[in-house]
């Protein structure tokens, strides 16, 4: 078979059918479809209305704080000794992750369509957190689903989504984690088909979600392409960011991809090792299959049975990944490698001293493997790297690891 | 070309009753109870078999089919012991149709092709894919109508007018019309307007539609039977057999004559269907 050509641009996905290549699509029970032809309506409109995209830009401004600043982190690269590098800092953003970026749009796409309730599924709880202080902001009522496991875990999350108003279920189907939690969310939306609205929280979902989440964590990309041209005049050598769903990787890396100089990497949770099961390196050492409406690479079974992922992070917890990186991968655009858990941490308490940023233990990821290449590349070269996140809700977790009691 | 469906659903349409099908999870809790119990339901009174294919994740499914499909993979279900199991049954009755029941991914990684070959095999007659919409046709729809197997769609309360052409086209076999909006196992739906809906999915198609979602009991069976041309049942069955599994999974009762006296219940209920439609 002949190697498939290149395409002309690696941006014009998906197809109408919610194709990228052979990943995505539409994998819904029937209930659901008129509802996602119905957003794909909406969506449709709202993206190229400028009402639409005043009113996100706006809130992104004044409510998330952005632009988030392209920050040279001198005292890291020193240490290296070799690439600048570079941090997109969404981790300054209000709440504290990129997850606001989609929330607040889609939020305002519910209030086009009329829905007057909120759902959205949730792991470490940062999507969580983003949703229910939206649905505040906006005054909607929001249920958020929570794997039983992750509640535990993640206790300040689920204080913080309560504390905001939201109601937050906790998932004791399966086994209790993320992606149990999105079942029981499409559960949910299946049951309350009128007034609900769901809001998925990564690239992935049935189409359209996968566009809508893109489009709307571009934003972190066109800053960063913006930002890098006027503090050095030129494009970046390397991108890096992490990928669990890959929300955030996406949002960085979209408005990049035709830019053929500048070489991308998507960091995967390794967790323990791929020898094992205990990772979540869905794109490195999983298979295509189809899951919460999209085909894409998954951690399964040969009988197509899903796996449980791990990660430190709770954030990578996902044993799938957004249809487009499936594509990016598979058309050798974007290059996808793992992460293990102690390279992770190593990463996060370097970054923490250095630079006096603690970051979440998802960007760590993203440093551990900005801290393999840097040393690597030339002085003149540049990195790079989405901060996606800051660390606050990690520190029970690390100080654990650690030893220590906090 | 018919099927067995084809000719059970014309062989019923001249007896005047509806149909009753009823659901089950292979495997659930091991292969060999769960093949005692399918061997069970044609003498207790189903005229079409649901054998369900457990998933990780069903997400269309109550916590009922949840756990059986759990217990079902931990006792060690795949799908290729799934068709070895309609391939038994068929040992001793090559009459009762049986449909495929389940999600797309563990068909999706045995291969359309293969899967399609060893399913016909098996004596296999549809498939209900619960993720495959019309607009995902070319996956398995069509492959499946081409090898001869009916593809069994799900029409919903959301299908509208409009859009029912669409789910219709392809389907074959008979059309499942899902009584409410929300999972397996919930409360059944106002019987008024499933009665309308049904009218209404018939004005479109000459095939059969039989209603399921929510049916639990004889009544419920026999209300829904008077203007369906079938009642499914799932949830009810499944929790027949949960009912007499100990808290460590150990079998209480016999989970195939607990099924049994269930289904006899309901197959009384289809057919006083129409007699009471009649009154």
């Amino acid at each position: 078979m002949n190697k498939p050509a290149t395409p002309n641009s690696f941006r014009t996905g998906p197809d109408e059918q919610g194709m990228f290549g052979m990943f995505g699509g539409r994998f819904v029970a029937e209930t659901l479809m008129p509802l996602i032809l119905d957003l794909e309506k909406h969506w449709t409109f709202a993206k190229t209305d400028p009402a639409f995209k005043a009113e996100v830009e706006h809130l992104n401004k004044h409510y998330t704080g952005r632009p988030s600043p392209l920050y040279f982190a001198e005292r890291l690269t020193q240490h290296l000794g070799g690439a600048k590098i570079y941090f997109k800092r969404d981790e300054l953003n209000h709440t504290g992750s990129h997850k606001i970026n989609n929330c607040l749009g889609q939020i305002l796409l519910a209030k086009r369509m009329g829905k007057t309730r909120i759902i959205a599924e949730t792991g470490a709880g940062q999507h969580g957190v983003a949703s229910a202080t939206v649905a505040a902001r906006f005054g909607l009522p929001c249920v958020v689903y929570m794997g039983a496991t992750d509640v535990q875990r993640q206790a300040p999350n689920v204080f913080r989504m309560k504390l905001l108003g939201a109601e937050v279920v906790p998932v004791t189907s399966g086994h209790g984690t993320l992606k149990d939690a999105m079942n029981e969310a499409l559960r949910d939306w299946v049951t309350n088909v009128d007034d609900t609205y769901y809001m998925i929280g990564t690239a992935a979902g049935p189409h359209p979600y996968p566009e809508i989440v893109r489009e709307l964590q571009s934003v972190i990309g066109r800053e960063a392409r913006e930002q890098m041209l006027e503090a050095e005049g030129r494009l970046p050598d390397l991108l890096v960011a992490a990928v669990g769903g890959g929300s955030n990787a996406i949002g960085l890396f979209h408005p990049f991809l035709d830019d053929t100089d500048v070489k991308i990497v998507g960091v995967e949770a390794g967790g323990k090792g791929l020898d094992g099961d205990e990772h979540c390196a869905s794109l490195t050492a999983g298979s295509p299959g189809v899951l919460h409406g999209n085909r894409t690479y998954l951690l399964q079974t040969s009988d197509g049975q899903i796996m449980e992922g791990h990660s430190i992070s709770a954030g990578l917890d996902y044993p799938g990944i957004g249809p487009e990186h499936s594509w990016l991968k598979e058309s050798n655009r974007v290059e996808y490698v793992p992460i293990m858990d102690s390279e992770a941490l190593e990463a996060f308490q370097l970054l923490t001293r250095l630079e006096g940023i603690i970051p979440a233990l998802e960007p760590a990821h993203a440093l551990a493997e900005v801290i393999k290449r840097a040393p690597k590349m030339g002085k003149d070269q540049i990195i790079v790297m989405n901060l996606c996140g800051r660390g606050d809700k990690d520190i029970f977790t690390v100080g654990k690891i650690l030893g220590m009691e906090l | 070309m018919t099927t067995r469906i084809d000719r059970r659903m014309a062989k019923l349409k001249a007896e005047g009753r509806p149909a009753l099908v009823t659901y089950f999870m292979g495997g659930d809790p091991d292969y060999d109870t769960s093949l005692s119990i399918m061997k069970a339901l044609p003498g207790a009174g189903s005229d079409i078999i649901e054998l369900g294919m457990p998933f990780s994740d069903p997400m269309a499914d109550g916590p009922a089919i949840q756990a059986a499909g759990l217990r079902a993979l931990k006792g060690g279900q795949t799908l290729v012991k799934t068709l070895k199991m309609a391939s038994d049954f068929r040992a001793g009755d090559n009459e009762t149709p049986i449909v495929l029941m389940g999600y797309y991914n563990p068909i999706y990684v045995y291969g359309v092709d293969r899967f399609l070959k060893d399913a016909l095999a098996s004596g296999i007659d549809g498939l209900i894919v619960v993720d495959l919409p019309p607009e995902m046709d070319e996956e398995l729809c069509i492959p499946a109508m081409k090898a001869g197997i009916n593809f069994i769609r799900l029409a919903t309360p959301t299908t509208d007018d409009k859009r029912l052409p669409k789910v219709l086209q392809n389907t074959s076999g008979f059309v499942y019309y899902v009584s409410m909006t929300g999972i397996t196992g919930a409360a059944l739906a106002d019987t008024g307007k499933v009665a309308a809906a049904v009218k209404r999915i018939k004005g479109h198609t000459d095939l059969p539609v039989c209603v399921g979602f929510g049916v639990k009991t004889a009544e419920q069976a026999r209300v829904i039977g008077a203007n369906a041309d079938g009642v499914v049942v799932g949830t009810a069955i499944v929790n027949a057999v949960a009912n007499v599994l100990g808290p460590k999974g150990e079998k209480t009762a016999d989970p195939a004559e607990a099924v049994a006296t269930l289904v006899s219940g309901l197959a009384q209920g289809v057919r006083s269907a129409r007699l009471a439609a009649a009154e």
